[in-house]
């Protein structure tokens, strides 16, 4: 092999660069997000009430296609009225409808976004609920 | 087996693009888990053909009465007060006479005349100059007429500040929800039902779409006490179609072909 | 190829390195901007358009230079353009490579640029812009790589080349036209809304394109040992000649129209460019300097001695260059947006950062430039002397 040492010195130095983010993080445990469903807005509603737009399950997966659909049937087809699967009706809109419920914004979005370090821009426009400071 | 260095890259190609293409395609095919049908029109909204304006100056009787207007506009959708003309943003503003109207130029008009204020907001127009340039359809014409602003989509080229010949858009050169050197916040007061906009969008008058979806009339309507009258400009029976028929209306820049939709009543005084 | 450029003399790496700083102090202003936002900019809502956009346009018209060689080499058959035609497909590639750059800085949202594939909007001009564009350079890449890579083995370009080089003659017309048509089609505009537009574009961008090409040319010539030819030089010049005499003359068209016809909307921006407006005369300096480097390269120009002098050429064109850059890359862009809607008079001036970041542009730009032709200038070098067929 020619330039066998600048070639092992190379590769040393991309695997060190290419692994460092495992090692820096090794033995750091992160506690897994768990986010609470348990507002005052929430706790308000009667028991059988107590129910999002669609299932926890389609919720926990689909909740950013649902929110990108929302919104453009909102702004670009002028259709703000959303039907869920039990024919329940709600107005499309996650200020006044999604965050009315969930006034707790860093434990229900943002822990869960941190954790899976996605940074979702809607805050950039939408303005969040007023929170105490934890 | 074997195969030389360019059939492996060959190989390594085909199959790379094989899979992007693949989950291009099973992704694609997931989209349809939300069906249209889930989708409705608001009850209770304003609907129209096409929607106008028609402006009376002359039941704004004082500079208090237009500050109302302004501000009934610009609180409800927080927009920004940046105190300086080179990062304004405005939605609805006033202006004189010579400059609402530059091609009425008329040298031995009056001061008075000349000095005049009128009401200037987004035209709304049936051919949108603003709508043809943009190159993503982040701004587009709805089907009742208003000339809609898709932020989300928007990548901030301004073409169509270069494009509308009305000066009607403005750009977010900061982020309006910052604080000048005071810590005095841009937005004084949230409204906590409508969005901010984020730094390098552009923005407008939006019709107030928020509130026809709610069977409301646009905010500076409301408050302007007759002054601006909103209508369906395509039905002969509705109230600015009633007024344009009987006083003697203009529009800012008609020879460019953009078809405003904003009608203002000149001498409202004497024919009112 | 490529690894040519990885060898050079102490003064190639210096200046090579002195790009790169440049670049730094570039990137580090467009952090500055990307997170302020605009506003760190000279523009307003007035003029939303300006220092950008008009480097933009203006390398457009630089990009055009290698149509002029491509023309006379493979449609006539003047060889003597066979030496430089390279140089001229590998500035078109730097040229928009810089465009690219240009109006990515300018965008307020940069991290959206993809809605414009994402979305495609054939009834707005910036998608096609961005086609045009595009095809533009691949088909640069594509001719001048493979061109220069038959050169260096001494053996014509496979066949496959020549259609896709008529292509690219019709495609400079065309990224010209295309951007004309982001100005001319405005309602409102007055000093864009010009049908001869696309017409002054094409005719002052081969008039920039090729004096910058027969600069550089003159600097290849005295840094290596590659010497492109006095003949080819010459017939360049006489292009730039002609070019520039008649974008000169549409301009006066231009003025003949909108002050004949005493239409008062079509005055004002020319107007505010050359005697101020409202007591607005921001840019009657830079104008006036323009027309009078216009008029002074032209007769240099014109004047067979002069022209043929190669120490009075370079100022020729370095005049035209000059003439153009103003009235391109500032009076045009601002000059549209002066006097606004309202007709008032809100006037532009470019920030220390907005001018760091262009010239970090320019600089990335140069730095394209220095490779490609250092790359090519070592082929030639190599393959000095021997005839090669075409």
């Amino acid at each position: 092999m020619y330039n066998a040492g600048k070639i092992l010195i190379g590769l040393i130095i991309f695997f060190g660069l290419a692994t460092f983010p495992f090692f820096y993080n090794m033995g750091k445990a992160i506690a897994k997000p768990e986010p609470k469903v348990d507002t005052p807005e929430i706790m308000k509603l009667a028991k059988q009430d107590r129910k999002c737009v669609e299932s926890k399950e389609f919720m926990r997966a689909e909740h950013m296609q649902l929110l990108n659909e929302w919104r453009d049937s909102v702004v670009r087809s002028n259709t703000r009225v959303y039907v869920n699967a039990e024919g329940k009706k709600f107005d499309m809109s996650l200020q006044n409808t999604c965050m009315r419920c969930h006034s707790n914004k860093k434990k229900f979005c943002d822990e869960c976004h941190n954790y899976m370090a996605v940074k979702p821009y809607c805050w950039d426009c939408h303005i969040a609920p007023k929170e105490k400071e934890s | 087996m074997s195969i030389n260095r360019r059939q492996f890259l060959k190989i390594a190609g085909i199959s790379t693009m094989l899979g992007i293409g693949s989950t291009a395609i099973v992704s694609g095919l997931r989209k349809g888990d939300l069906e249209a049908s889930q989708f409705e029109v608001s009850p209770g909204a304003l609907t129209a053909k096409r929607w106008g304006f028609v402006v009376d100056m002359s039941k704004f009787k004082s500079g208090e009465d237009i500050k109302r207007v302004i501000d009934s506009c610009h609180s409800i959708h927080n927009v920004p007060d940046y105190g300086n003309p080179k990062d304004e943003i405005k939605w609805i503003w006033k202006d004189d006479y010579e400059h609402v109207f530059p091609n009425q130029e008329n040298e031995y008009a009056t001061a008075e005349l000349k000095e005049k204020p009128f009401m200037v907001f987004c035209n709304h127009c049936a051919q949108p100059a603003c709508v043809r340039v943009c190159p993503t359809k982040a701004t587009f014409k709805r089907q009742d007429g208003i000339v809609m602003m898709d932020m989300h989509r928007c990548i901030g080229c301004r073409f169509c500040m270069a494009a509308c010949p009305f000066g009607a858009r403005s750009f977010n050169f900061r982020d309006p929800r910052g604080t000048d050197e005071n810590g005095r916040p841009f937005i004084k007061k949230e409204n906590p039902e409508f969005p901010t906009r984020t730094k390098g969008v552009v923005e407008k008058c939006t019709g107030c779409y928020e509130r026809l979806a709610k069977g409301l009339k646009p905010a500076c309507v409301e408050a302007s006490n007759g002054g601006i009258v909103f209508g369906d400009l395509e039905d002969p029976h509705s109230e600015v179609r009633k007024l344009i028929a009987k006083h003697y209306t203009i529009r800012r820049k008609p020879e460019l072909g953009t078809q405003p939709s904003i009608y203002y009543i000149i001498g409202g005084n004497e024919n009112a | 190829m490529l690894e040519k450029a990885l060898n050079g003399s102490p003064r190639y790496w210096g200046w090579v390195f002195l790009l790169l700083a440049v670049i730094g102090v570039g990137f580090i202003s467009y952090l500055r901007q990307f997170s302020y936002g605009l506003g760190i900019t000279g523009l307003s809502r007035d003029v939303t358009w300006g220092f950008y956009i008009a480097q933009f346009t203006y390398l457009v018209g630089v990009a055009a230079s290698a149509v002029m060689l491509v023309i006379p080499y493979y449609l006539h058959n003047y060889k003597k353009f066979g030496r430089i035609v390279i140089l001229g497909e590998f500035l078109a590639i730097s040229a928009v490579m810089m465009c690219i750059l240009f109006i990515f800085v300018d965008l307020g949202q940069p991290m959206r640029v993809m809605n414009v594939m994402l979305y495609p909007t054939p009834n707005s001009v910036m998608f096609w812009d961005m086609i045009v564009l595009m095809g533009y350079l691949t088909l640069n890449l594509l001719i001048g790589w493979t061109t220069l890579g038959a050169e260096r083995k001494e053996a014509p370009p496979p066949a496959w080349v020549k259609p896709l080089i008529y292509l690219s003659i019709p495609w400079a017309a065309s990224i010209h036209t295309v951007t004309a048509f982001l100005y001319a089609g405005l309602p409102g505009r007055h000093l864009w809304l010009t049908a001869i537009m696309a017409a002054r574009f094409l005719s002052s961008a081969f008039a920039a394109g090729p004096a910058l090409l027969i600069l550089l040319a003159l600097i290849v010539r005295k840094t290596s040992r590659f010497d492109p030819g006095k003949e080819a030089i010459q017939s360049l010049a006489k292009i730039v000649a002609y070019a520039m005499t008649i974008n000169v003359f549409f301009f006066l068209l231009e003025v003949f129209t909108a002050f004949y016809s005493n239409i008062p909307d079509h005055m004002y921006p020319i107007k505010y460019l050359f005697v101020g407006l409202e007591g607005h005369t921001n840019l009657v300096p830079w104008m006036r300097t323009a027309a009078v480097l216009a008029f002074v390269g032209l007769a240099l120009l014109i004047y067979p001695n002069t022209r043929k002098n190669e120490n009075i050429l370079p100022l020729a064109l370095i005049a035209v260059f000059i003439s153009t850059w103003i009235d391109k890359g500032m009076g045009l862009v601002v000059g549209g947006f002066v006097p606004n809607p309202f007709e008032r008079v809100v006037e532009y001036t470019p920030t220390a950062p907005e001018l760091l970041i262009s010239l970090g542009v320019y600089a990335i730009g140069f730095l394209i430039l220095t490779v490609l032709y250092k790359v090519a200038i070592a082929v030639k070098e190599e393959t000095e002397g021997v005839e090669i067929p075409h």
